[in-house]
């Protein structure tokens, strides 16, 4: 007949054999060995059927509880073990995730593109649109509704470069101010525009000039327009373009097709650097495009890119932004 | 310009509390960019003193001619130096570092051995104390400039600051001391007191008869004073003050009679000329050259002439390209007493041609060129008369002019404009004040209307804006507030623009980096392209940077084989390369175009002319591949770039777009013929994509099988509002054929017709495997069918009959055949 004290002992010696199982087969042995049929658990459960009806209810509760607490164990183990077994697997798969993983190409955007964008969505949020225009482009929009009369310099060989045949009056755009000069010509005030685009003069290449270089200008005509909204519109974009410290210089300047007019330099690295030339636009040129400056007043201005990519970012020599060198474009990424 | 400060000093009441870079500021602030500021002297110290020769010895044992020179320099006994230049005689003054002085350099003087001898100090030269760039030899002063011993820092005016400043193309009357003072006084709010106004122009009595001036041309001068003087000493030095004050402003002293022509230009503004008047036949002409051929200035270079040049001539020959240079035949020289001065406001367009066809940028025309005071004609010619006659020994003989100066007629204008304008609050008194302040005479006929009379020097100013500049910068563009314009609602970008901006990230995104290449080309490389037809219609520029690339792309592939070849050059393997730019082609009529004036809107039909005369100029996007499309590495061999990469970048540009498209093969330079692609839209021939050609590879030395595409994006049209298309939940049915087909047969016209046979529910095609070792001029193409149906599941039966239906097309259509198991 099967002791409360035998019972005691099973469940115990079970309980042991089971948390010193180290592994899932370890467990197996240790089950076969304290839960199987030859267990003595099983036995005095087999046995049962022999006890006295008076003991049988009482056996049967003891026997049960014994077996309950031996699954316990059982189950709790196996959890534990299987955890465990898992986290090797996932150990034994480890590898070097420092292996190079790239097998295509970086690409990247040129930073005058970049620079381009950058600018377009400043004054895109200011209210303006973007106009573009072609790069080979007539004289009259180039030069003479600009109030550059034919003899001025600028339309020289020295400096435009004009294309064949003469008699056809198309030059390569020596500023994007024709763009500036087309949405007059098509547009009613109130016009608020800026034109980016690639430009032409004829400077050799060297470190600090390139004869095909990328501009910005910009165009306001509307009623009541005032230097003072120039001054505005420009010391935020500075601000923009070099930080929140940005300080700029005002100094009176002459360009054909503004009156006044001034270049506008900021401080960046306890330089001036100049940003770019601006002003009223010259009522000529209003009354060129039919548009009544008793009514209206106009800003606009200009910049060349290359310069504010090169003060900006450190580049020294011009050769590296217009070669196309991948190493050099790479290194902007996308512009993020 | 280069001006001293000690001039600028002379007129204009500057305190010596300011400082040069205060002074610079203020020219700064009203509009006169400063380049430079240089301390003359700071890096010379003395003892430096004026010393007489009173012997020299020629040592004669050496390579080159050494002196051993005896010098009084006002000390008790002689001073003894060694020099090794021979330009000066005994009896000259000279200039003397002695030991502890301290050169430019810097440059200590001691007593040293030389030669043999102990050499105790220095005879200078101009360059060695840093005066002029004159190094020809010993600074000789003027007999009885200075006396011995005397302090030469002080004599020469050696310690000065020397501004060198920008002047803008409007303002002719800056390039002078008695416009830059000015500037300086106004901005600085000290006295300024006009030189004009100390020269007597009626001092002149006639004693003779002297040369006459006649204006042929009146559109190329308006006034011309000629004066005559006799007896003039040619041996007469130049005084000391006046040869430093034009060595600081740049120029060299070259004699007497120049420098005095020279120093007024500097001084007033008026360039002048003088001629060897016995030298003059007649009377002095201001005319066109019309049939005069040829002309040599005094540089000795003989110029040919256009008839529009303008001269100056006398009754039978030119004697001076007018405003830009003299003649040789007329020139000032070693022997020459009789002079005539010219001074004229000749035409500044006229002198403007004059010196860019020559390429003959002097002085003289750079003031002419941006307007000289009209006034200073009659007033700059009596200066240089007088100082001729004070410094040269000369008589006047006669003083004849012609013309009228002309001056800027007087303008209207709402003294209000200035502060409606500026945006700033400027006061009608401010008005008043600065205005008068540059020199304007005011005829106040209300508050709303004001006649402005501009001063005689300034040409430049016309209209109510330009009055508006001269106020705001009298004040200080600083003072004008900065305030946003009213913001309107922006469009945004216009679909191409954000087209070109997603497209230019998508092959960046793909690995290729963007390049932004010159557009110039040459004629080889359009021959070795092997471009026909629109292509190789270049324009062509009249004055290209380059002979070797006078013409414009007309395709983006030789600018980017250019920069691969570089990048390849500077040690690049692998690589893609791509460029957004417009390309030219000279395919269009050009109309002959006249400029219509500017002074108010062209009519319509001429606006459109000139548009219509602008040859369109589309946007192409293009990129090259080169090399491994995927590296070699640690996981084991790579792949080469091949066609199928360049068709699949033109693909997706297109894709992107959301056009719908077919490819065809096509034979397109600079394309391998064979395996060159064409995707058209609207039926329209949009982009070309594959391997370049094994010539053009080899000709510009690129990798085998190297790939290029070109998408032209204005040709893709814009499409419209997208309709969704309906999400089909019911399963998919997938089927597998394999066809054989001829070899010519494209997977494009299969796709296209097992399309046609399968019907509406056919969801999607797809190419999982091609054989072409079938022989007997046959392949096959194994595609997997997708079906799905929108409202139920297909049955067996169904799907099959689709299926053969697809099949039985592509048999019609293109002779398919099922490939058995």
């Amino acid at each position: 007949m099967v002791s409360e004290k035998a019972l005691d002992q099973w469940v115990v010696e079970a309980i042991t054999a089971i948390s010193r199982a180290n592994d899932l087969e370890e467990l197996k042995t240790a089950r076969l060995a304290h839960a199987g049929d030859k267990s003595p658990i099983a036995q005095a459960s087999r046995s049962l059927g022999t006890a006295p009806a008076e003991e049988r209810a009482r056996l049967g509760k003891m026997i049960g509880e014994a077996r309950a607490a031996v699954t316990a164990a059982l189950d709790s183990r196996r959890d534990v073990l299987e955890v465990l077994r898992d986290e090797k697997v996932l150990q034994e798969e480890v590898v070097d995730v420092t292996l190079p993983s790239a097998r295509g190409h970086k690409g990247g955007l040129h930073p005058l593109t970049l620079l381009k964008n950058e600018i377009c969505d400043f004054f895109i949020a200011q209210g303006y649109g973007v106009a573009e225009g072609p790069e080979l482009e007539a004289e009259w929009l180039n030069f003479d509704a600009l109030n550059m009369h034919v003899d001025h310099p600028a339309r020289t060989m020295q400096d435009t470069f004009f294309v064949e045949p003469l008699e056809a009056r198309l030059v390569l755009r020596t500023h994007t101010s024709p763009v500036q000069i087309r949405t007059m010509l098509e547009k009613k005030p109130p016009i608020y525009v800026i034109c980016p685009g690639r430009t032409y003069r004829a400077d050799e290449l060297d470190a600090t000039h390139t004869p095909v270089f990328a501009q910005v200008e910009g165009l306001v005509v509307d009623r009541g327009i005032t230097m003072a909204h120039l001054k505005g519109t420009l010391d935020l974009f500075a601000k923009e373009m070099f930080g929140e410290e940005a300080v700029t210089r005002w100094r009176p300047s002459f360009f054909p097709f503004t009156e006044p007019s001034a270049e506008v330099d900021v401080l960046f690295n306890g330089r001036w650097i100049e940003l770019g030339g601006c002003g009223m636009v010259n009522p000529k040129v209003l009354a060129a495009c039919g548009v009544d400056s008793n009514e209206y007043s106009g800003f606009a201005f200009g910049m060349g890119l290359e310069r504010t990519l090169m003060v900006r970012h450190g580049i020294t020599d011009m050769h590296d932004i217009v070669e196309g060198d991948i190493r050099f474009s790479r290194s902007f990424g996308v512009g993020l | 310009m280069l001006i001293p400060l000690s001039w600028i000093r002379e007129y204009a009441d500057v305190p010596t509390s300011v400082s040069a870079e205060q002074i610079g500021e203020a020219l700064v602030r009203v509009g006169f960019e400063v380049e430079e500021i240089e301390y003359q002297g700071a890096d010379i110290s003395g003892p430096l003193v004026v010393g007489r020769v009173i012997n020299i010895e020629e040592i004669v044992e050496f390579k080159k001619p050494i002196r051993w020179v005896e010098l009084d320099c006002g000390e008790s006994s002689s001073r003894f130096v060694i020099c090794g230049a021979s330009n000066f005689f005994i009896d000259d003054l000279v200039v003397v570092a002695l030991p502890g002085a301290i050169l430019p350099g810097p440059f200590a003087i001691s007593q040293r051995e030389t030669y043999g001898r102990v050499s105790n100090g220095m005879i200078c030269s101009s360059r060695e104390l840093g005066l002029s760039e004159d190094h020809s030899g010993i600074l000789v002063l003027p007999d009885d400039s200075a006396e011995v011993g005397a302090n030469a820092i002080e004599l020469l005016e050696i310690e000065d600051v020397i501004f060198d400043i920008a002047i803008n193309a409007d303002r002719g009357y800056a390039l002078s001391v008695r416009g830059l003072a000015r500037e300086v006084s106004a901005s600085l709010g000290v006295k300024f007191t006009d030189p004009v106004h100390s020269i007597d122009t009626n001092a002149f009595t006639a004693t003779g008869k002297g040369v006459a001036p006649k204006i042929d041309d009146p559109t190329g001068a308006s006034v011309i004073y000629l004066r005559t003087l006799d007896s003039f000493d040619p041996k007469a030095p130049t005084p000391l003050w006046m040869r430093r004050r034009v060595e600081k402003c740049g120029m060299r002293s070259i004699s007497l009679a120049v420098d005095v022509t020279n120093y007024v230009m500097l001084e007033l503004g008026q360039p002048l000329h003088a001629f060897d008047r016995s030298q003059i036949e007649g009377s002095l002409h201001i005319r066109r050259a019309g049939a005069t051929k040829t002309f040599t200035t005094l540089d000795g270079q003989e110029r040919a002439l256009s008839e529009e040049d303008l001269l100056v001539t006398d009754d039978v020959r030119a004697l001076a390209l007018a405003g830009t240079m003299g003649g040789a035949n007329s020139e000032v020289g070693e022997q020459t007493t009789k002079l005539t001065i010219e001074a004229a406001r000749f035409d500044p367009i006229s002198i403007a041609k004059n010196a860019r066809g020559h390429r003959l940028s002097t002085e003289a025309s750079r003031r002419f060129e941006r307007g000289v005071d009209p006034s200073l004609a009659k007033i700059a010619s009596a200066r240089a008369a007088s100082l001729l006659i004070a410094l040269g020994g000369a008589k006047h003989i006669d003083s004849q002019y012609d013309g009228d100066p002309r001056y800027s007629p007087i303008v209207e204008m709402d003294p209000h404009f200035v502060a409606v304008l500026t945006g700033a609050e400027i006061s009608l008194a401010q008005v008043r004040e600065k205005l008068l302040l540059i020199g304007c005479d005011i005829n106040e006929i209300s508050d709303v209307s004001w006649q402005i009379d501009p001063p005689s020097w300034r040409s430049d100013l016309h209209s109510p804006a330009d009055f508006v500049e001269e106020v705001a910068r009298m004040i200080g563009y600083d003072t004008i507030p900065s305030v946003l314009p009213p913001h309107p609602v922006s469009p945004g970008l216009t679909n191409f623009q954000r087209r070109l901006r997603t497209l230019a990230q998508l092959l960046a995104d793909k690995g290729l980096v963007e390049v932004q290449t010159y557009p110039f080309v040459s004629e080889s490389t359009l021959t070795v392209m092997g471009y026909t037809g629109d292509r190789a219609r270049a324009f062509r520029i009249a004055n290209p940077m380059s002979e070797d690339a006078p013409l414009l792309r007309t395709h983006l592939i030789p600018g980017l084989i250019e920069v691969a070849s570089r990048n390849l050059g500077r040690g690049a393997r692998d690589f893609g390369l791509f460029e957004i730019g417009s390309i030219f082609r000279n395919i269009s009529s050009l109309p002959a175009i006249e400029n219509p004036p500017t002074d108010q809107r062209p009519p319509r039909n001429v606006i459109d002319q000139i548009y219509a005369g602008v040859p369109s100029q589309p946007t192409h996007i293009g990129g090259v591949l080169i090399g491994k499309a995927i590296s070699d590495d640690w996981r084991g061999k790579g792949r080469a770039f091949d066609w199928n990469d360049a068709i699949e970048m033109a693909q997706s540009l297109i894709d992107a777009c959301n056009l719908g498209w077919t490819i065809q093969r096509s034979d397109f330079a600079p394309w391998h013929p064979g395996r060159c692609a064409e995707f058209l839209v609207d039926g329209k021939v949009v982009a070309h994509a594959g391997e370049l050609h094994p010539r053009v590879v080899a000709a510009f030395g690129l990798p085998d099988r190297a790939c290029a595409f070109v998408v032209n994006l204005s040709a893709i049209p814009e499409h419209g509002v997208l309709d969704a298309p309906a999400i089909g939940t019911m399963p998919l049915a997938v089927q597998d054929i394999a066809l054989i087909v001829g070899e010519h047969i494209t997977n494009e016209e299969v796709v296209a017709a097992l399309k046609s046979g399968a019907g509406s529910m056919l969801e999607s095609v797809v190419l999982f495997d091609r054989y072409d070792k079938i022989g007997e001029g046959k392949i096959s193409l194994a595609y997997t069918l997708s079906f799905r149906a929108p409202d139920r599941t297909l049955t067996g039966a169904e799907i099959s009959e689709m299926r053969e239906a697809a099949v039985e097309a592509a048999r019609v259509k293109l002779g398919a055949t099922l490939r058995s198991a």
